[in-house]
């Protein structure tokens, strides 16, 4: 609807009783807030860091493990699979410090976006928030979305140097890495959930039965 | 979709006479107010986050326009698109085309509120396409052949047995032939079939909790996933938004989250909280070919021009009627449209029009819970005020009422006299219901006396015993 455009901010513009856009001196203000975002109020966050993102992320039922480094990562998988009794096929985000991993050759290994029937998928992540023991996944060649939602169980690799205090210094880190934001971000804290049945919790709704995190380092 | 808040009366004596509704209402109500409040004082900075969302908010909406653009640029910059409709006609318009041109045959639906008051599903069931809603509350009730009646739980009115036959009648033609009665097992179905319509959607359709002109992304605040779903796998994602939803950078929407799951589901963040911004970059190996907004206004801008400015503020979190007496009594379907319980009752009768919603915003107690827990402070009992006082101005009150409210203006603005009335209009009544101590029935009480007695006064009026205690006026 090419007049809707007009007619909605002609509308907007007379209720707030301008005849015109913006003067420019008013604009270049607004212009400033956007190009240099301040936060906010930030909850204070007294606990150690990496200590308050694990409590959190488990008090919302994600699982999590902490592993001294990398090369670790492969015996925390297994483990995973076996306490779940899993079958040892996995889709690995095609990231490039997931590809430099030891795997146990009893894995099978494939390494693209999730179909609908893969049980595990095993990704990166860009970043935690302590606040509130949340995952910053960022979508890109290296970490299709799909791995995130589809598979049954979804372990996630995240380093302990990715852990930041707040969302914002999240927001912060993404600028200064990347630039620009990817298609997706997504904020995961816990597995999958519904409350649509009389209000009752019941985990695994359309997203992952279960979220582990493997903690490195 | 097509109001029926004017049916208020009849639908909610209807309400209260259903044990069914009886019954889910009250599982419910107290898991809502208690998680919230354990939430909200777990955290010290509330109060804080609480107005310096507000002041975010009303920066936003005093430069609408300039924010609109801005978003506008942002989102063009990555390549997706945005459709402006003034009227919900307009919005079904541009969705259908949109769905047309992709040569789509099934459409997944994320839990949208506009896409409520543009009844999209009707629209695109017309037109021959196949709309799934995927939250399972919504999937449940379109199975039911329902609107919504909570804005964040809108099964909440649904009984587990009344689910169970719902699903026994819906999913046999799945092969799904066994009734499943437990909450597992219910949601395992649900996951079953649905997941089939998200890996075969040809457009998934979201709402949007927000949008960030410095980004261009929506967002989207959910527990399932299946938002993610619905704008990842199909080739077309288009998100619905109301004009009010834009707010300026990544760090103001952090605060306004951190107030939100709190208020609706007392979760300090929801399950997924998800930008999106744009189509699919060159090397993503998934995600969707095309990004639309569109953006509905559908008398919004109207509102920001008036004494119901502030009604903009709202991000839709049902705190408000999680702790309505009046919601929790008679539930959402009463309310007749898109939105029940106090902030509905604020908009239907902005956005339907007061003349068919009178009787919205007369179905309040005053008691100002809904104010107390909003989020963005948003000051509803003094709408709902406003409204009645536009309605009677309209002529809209009943008769009766218009009668008895100037006869009572007649004494209250004549205080000797209106002292006097009460002294003896005690005093007879004080009489006539000495023996019993109250009033089975009285003439011109009976919306009184049909539930309840009266107590019969006794002693001397308010005004006289705080006078006689010495209190200063």
């Amino acid at each position: 609807m090419s007049g809707a455009r007009e007619r909605v901010l002609a509308g907007i513009r007379a209720a707030l009783n301008r005849n015109g856009p913006l003067a420019e001196s008013v604009t270049a203000a607004l212009d400033a807030r956007l190009e240099k975002p301040r936060a906010n109020v930030k909850p204070a966050v007294k606990d150690d860091a990496v200590e308050r993102f694990v409590a959190k992320m488990e008090a919302v039922h994600g699982a999590v493990v902490r592993v001294p480094a990398m090369d670790k990562i492969s015996e925390a998988v297994e483990a995973h699979l076996e306490l779940h009794g899993l079958s040892p096929e996995l889709v690995v985000a095609p990231d490039p410090e997931l590809e430099n991993v030891p795997w146990s050759n009893r894995f099978v290994i494939e390494r693209r976006a999730a179909s609908g029937d893969d049980r595990v998928s095993v990704t990166g992540a860009f970043a935690g928030i302590a606040e509130t023991g949340t995952l910053v996944l960022l979508s890109g060649p290296e970490s299709p979305t799909t791995l995130n939602f589809l598979p049954d169980d979804h372990i996630v690799v995240l380093r302990v140097d990715r852990i930041v205090v707040h969302m914002e210094d999240a927001w912060a880190r993404l600028r200064k890495e990347r630039g620009n934001m990817p298609r997706t971000v997504n904020l995961i804290t816990g597995p999958s959930k519904t409350a649509d049945v009389e209000q009752t919790i019941q985990e695994g709704a359309h997203g992952p039965r279960r979220l582990r995190v493997i903690l490195v380092g | 979709m097509q109001s029926r808040a004017h049916e208020f009366k009849q639908r909610s004596q209807a309400a209260l006479l259903d044990p069914e509704l009886k019954r889910a209402m009250g599982k419910a109500k107290g898991g809502f107010q208690q998680k919230r409040r354990i939430a909200i004082d777990a955290l010290p900075e509330f109060e804080a986050l609480r107005h310096a969302a507000r002041e975010i908010k009303e920066h936003t909406l005093h430069h609408l326009d300039y924010y609109l653009e801005r978003y506008e640029q942002a989102v063009h910059a990555t390549g997706g698109q945005v459709h402006w409709a003034s009227t919900t006609e307009e919005a079904r318009e541009i969705i259908l085309k949109i769905c047309r041109d992709a040569g789509a045959r099934r459409v997944t639906k994320g839990k949208s509120m506009v896409g409520e008051e543009m009844a999209i599903n009707e629209a695109l069931e017309q037109s021959g396409f196949e709309p799934v809603e995927t939250d399972l509350g919504e999937y449940i009730i379109q199975l039911a052949n329902e609107p919504p009646s909570h804005i964040i739980a809108p099964a909440v009115h649904k009984t587990k047995n009344q689910i169970t036959d719902l699903f026994h009648a819906h999913h046999q033609k799945y092969g799904l032939t066994d009734r499943v009665t437990e909450v597992a097992a219910i949601v395992n179905e649900a996951r079953t079939v649905l997941r089939e319509k998200f890996l075969s959607a040809d457009v998934g359709i979201t709402g949007a909790n927000f949008l960030i002109a410095e980004t261009g992304s929506s967002i989207i605040v959910t527990n399932e996933g299946n938002g993610d779903l619905t704008n990842t796998l199909p080739r077309v994602h288009i998100v619905t938004a109301g004009i009010e939803k834009v707010i300026p950078t990544l760090e103001d929407v952090s605060t306004i989250l951190r107030l939100l799951a709190r208020s609706a589901t007392g979760q300090e963040m929801s399950v997924y909280t998800t930008f999106s911004t744009g189509p699919k970059r060159s090397g993503d190996l998934d995600g969707p070919g095309e990004y639309h907004v569109v953006l509905l206004d559908n008398g919004r801008s109207q509102m920001l021009g008036n004494e119901f400015h502030e009604m903009l503020r709202c991000i839709r979190c049902g705190a408000c009627m999680n702790h309505c007496p009046v919601y929790q009594s008679v539930g959402g379907h009463a309310y007749g449209w898109v939105y029940p319980g106090p902030m509905g009752s604020v908009l239907t009768p902005l956005m339907v029009g007061l003349d068919k919603s009178f009787d919205l915003p007369n179905a309040c107690t005053l008691n100002g819970r809904c104010k107390e827990v909003c989020p963005m402070s948003i000051p509803l009992p003094d709408m709902l005020r406003k409204l009645r006082e536009r309605g009677h101005e309209q002529r809209l009150s009943p008769p009766r009422v218009r009668v008895g409210l100037r006869l009572w203006a007649y004494f209250a603005k004549r205080p000797k006299l209106y002292r006097l009335a009460t002294r003896m209009g005690m005093a007879v009544l004080g009489r006539l219901g000495r023996r019993r101590g109250r009033f089975r029935r009285l003439p011109f009480a009976g919306g009184w006396t049909d539930a309840r007695d009266l107590p019969a006064p006794h002693g001397v009026t308010f005004q006289a015993a705080l006078k006689a205690r010495g209190v200063r006026k």
